[in-house]
């Protein structure tokens, strides 16, 4: 029983090492993600808002420059210069820039149709030197997590999900396809042995692709680890588990790549956008929020990121472990009592 | 002596089609019985249901006398008409994790020599020919040492050097007191290896026997073939069986002189005639009007 477990484990494992394209994508590609965001969201290039400036023929001192030399010291916006309004213009009705400024002239452009052009509109105006009044300024007190930090967790979860996910759905369902789980079918090989192998080798790649690209990434950025690495390891490792076993659930019987893929697609692209994986869902419809919860992706970042920036122990994030034991066994069960050799 | 294997009353039937219909035959140990029939016919089905990968409409299966046990997938081999090999894996790689997953193991050496596989064993998967891809299935049948080996048409689709080699691989290992179950289309390839063929059409054995009994019994004459244009109503009232192929006509006569002397009466051209000994496609056409090779 072990032996043949053991057999599928190392022979799955030299299958994934040795296809080299695979290998590397599931490490570099959380690396190039956050080296991508990490310049995109690097504080100096962090732009908001986009406005065009005209500026046409020799400079002449005009009124307006006062104000525009305020306005041009705020922080998140781009100044693009223009050699023709007319060219600014266009720009301005597609959208490609928040507003355009011919300090020539003293005029200036918004599309009404452009949350961010109002806005843009409203910074403009607000440099005019206007005090404002029954405010008072405070700085922020406590740990400013990097964005690059708050960010990590997510790639890091959501390369987990696409590996698990793709790495054990796929891969059944192409067995299942050309013939492989047929020919094992007829051996000895019982579901559960095949099953196990498949979970404890997929496991085994996914955390040392995990490590590696965590290793790397702390390397390069130098983040923090503020709660306990035990904990960490334990909600990663459930959280491979649950999206490994949510895996056999849809290899479990179809024996069409497309179909697989297709169901696949299904479950990850929600799962990516709703589960904070590149922004919070803090202030989206309660609903939303909730339904969020439902997703092991979702817990597994929320345990991950409390563990990370927030410095969270074993108890803070016990609901998250329990919640995924829970999607695991459930995950686990289903796909092996679907589980079908054949296809059909 | 017992058979290895019996089949009693065999049914397999799907919504719209009865691929095994009734079939029953025993094997006895270490014999080559082999199924011969066109595409379709049911041999398949019927070897699948019979290795239990299928579930049988009706009919019983016996092994070594009894209904099949847990004992029955550690005791068999099976090497499937079309199987993928694992990608990335080596050849020795394939064979010792297939042969792992027995309890009962062959000798690793005995595969590799039996099946010839020395010089590809660390070769990829993916870069080995049709011929040695069959071997290694063939290696991968035996990693348990059955005692009962089922092959389900080895050798489609092999050039005719890889599969003389394969026949000279069945033939040795059925010279090992193994018992070997395979289908085939190919009429040559069950006159070699089968020591009883079962001829299956329509889910039915429509004969059975050794493949010279079957000639004796049913094809003691001459097949002659005409590759010149005769239209049908020439050949009419002709007393002989005669079948038009693709692009000659065959008639089967145990008198070929009379047969002769007619086709000279009836001014039929005879500059493209052949005349050979019946096989087992002749026998085929005359049990079932339709060719083997169909």
């Amino acid at each position: 029983m072990f032996n043949r477990i053991w057999t599928l484990f190392k022979a799955r494992n030299l299958e994934f090492l040795r296809d080299r394209s695979a290998f590397a994508w599931n490490i570099l590609f959380p690396v190039f993600v956050i080296i991508g965001f990490s310049l995109i969201f690097n504080d100096e290039r962090q732009s908001l808002y986009k406005v065009g400036i005209v500026a046409s023929g020799p400079t002449v001192e005009t009124p307006a420059d006062a104000h525009l030399e305020s306005f041009k010291k705020m922080k998140y916006i781009d100044f693009i210069p223009f050699a023709s309004e007319d060219q600014a213009l266009a720009k301005l009705l597609h959208h490609r820039i928040d507003l355009l400024i011919n300090r020539e002239k003293g005029t200036y452009w918004t599309s009404r149709t452009s949350p961010k052009g109002y806005i843009a509109e409203r910074l403009l105006r607000s440099t005019a030197d206007i005090p404002v009044s029954g405010f008072k300024k405070e700085e922020v007190r406590g740990t400013e997590i990097p964005y690059i930090e708050w960010l990590f967790p997510g790639i890091l979860g959501m390369n987990m999900m696409f590996s698990a996910l793709f790495g054990v759905g796929y891969v059944v369902v192409t067995y299942r396809k050309n013939g492989v789980l047929k020919r094992m079918s007829v051996t000895p090989l019982r579901p559960w042995e095949f099953l196990t192998s498949q979970i404890l080798s997929r496991m085994y790649l996914l955390l040392l692709t995990t490590a590696i690209v965590f290793i790397g990434c702390k390397l390069m950025y130098g983040f923090q680890v503020r709660g306990s690495y035990l904990t960490l390891l334990l909600v990663v490792c459930l959280g491979g588990f649950s999206m490994i076993s949510l895996a056999l659930v849809v290899a479990s019987r179809s024996g069409s790549e497309e179909f697989a893929g297709g169901i696949l697609n299904l479950i990850t692209w929600p799962m990516m956008f709703l589960s904070e994986v590149w922004f919070s869902l803090e202030g989206a419809d309660p609903w939303v929020q909730k339904a969020s919860r439902i997703f092991p992706l979702t817990q597994m970042i929320d345990a991950a990121r409390k563990i990370m920036n927030d410095g969270a122990g074993f108890r803070d994030v016990q609901s998250n472990i329990l919640i995924l034991a829970a999607m695991s066994l459930a995950f686990l069960v289903v796909g092996s009592l679907l589980f079908k050799w054949q296809k059909g | 002596m017992d058979p290895i294997l019996e089949v009693k009353d065999l049914v397999k039937h799907y919504p719209e089609v009865r691929a095994v219909d009734g079939i029953s035959f025993a094997i006895e140990p270490g014999t080559c019985f082999g199924f011969l029939g066109p595409n379709g016919a049911g041999k398949t089905t019927a070897i699948e249901v019979i290795e239990g990968i299928l579930r049988p409409t009706a009919g019983e299966i016996f092994y070594k006398g009894k209904r099949r046990g847990n004992s029955f997938k550690n005791e068999v081999g099976i090497q499937f008409q079309n199987t993928e090999l694992p990608q990335f894996l080596t050849v020795k790689e394939t064979l010792l994790t297939f042969r792992n997953l027995y309890d009962r193991r062959a000798d690793l050496s005995y595969l590799i020599e039996t099946c010839r596989l020395e010089e590809i064993l660390k070769r990829d998967n993916r870069k080995i020919s049709g011929g040695q891809k069959q071997r290694l299935l063939l290696a991968m049948a035996l990693a348990n040492d059955p005692e009962l080996l089922f092959l389900d048409e080895p050798t489609t689709g092999l050039d005719p050097q890889a599969r003389r080699h394969l026949w000279d691989i069945v033939r040795r290992i059925n010279s090992m007191n193994r018992t070997i179950v395979l289908t085939t289309h190919y009429m040559e390839e069950a006159e070699i290896l089968c020591d009883y063929i079962g001829i299956i059409d329509r889910g039915k054995i429509i004969a059975m026997g050794t493949p010279r009994g079957l000639l004796q019994e049913h094809c003691a004459g001459v097949t002659i073939s005409l590759r010149a244009p005769i239209d049908d109503a020439v050949l009419g009232d002709f007393p002989c069986r005669w079948f038009r192929r693709e692009d000659h006509v065959e008639i089967q006569t145990g008198s070929p002189n009379e047969c002769l002397y007619r086709l000279v009466e009836l001014g039929v051209d005879l500059s493209t005639m052949n005349v050979r000994n019946q096989n087992l496609d002749d026998l085929f056409l005359k049990l079932t009007g339709h060719d083997l090779r169909a």
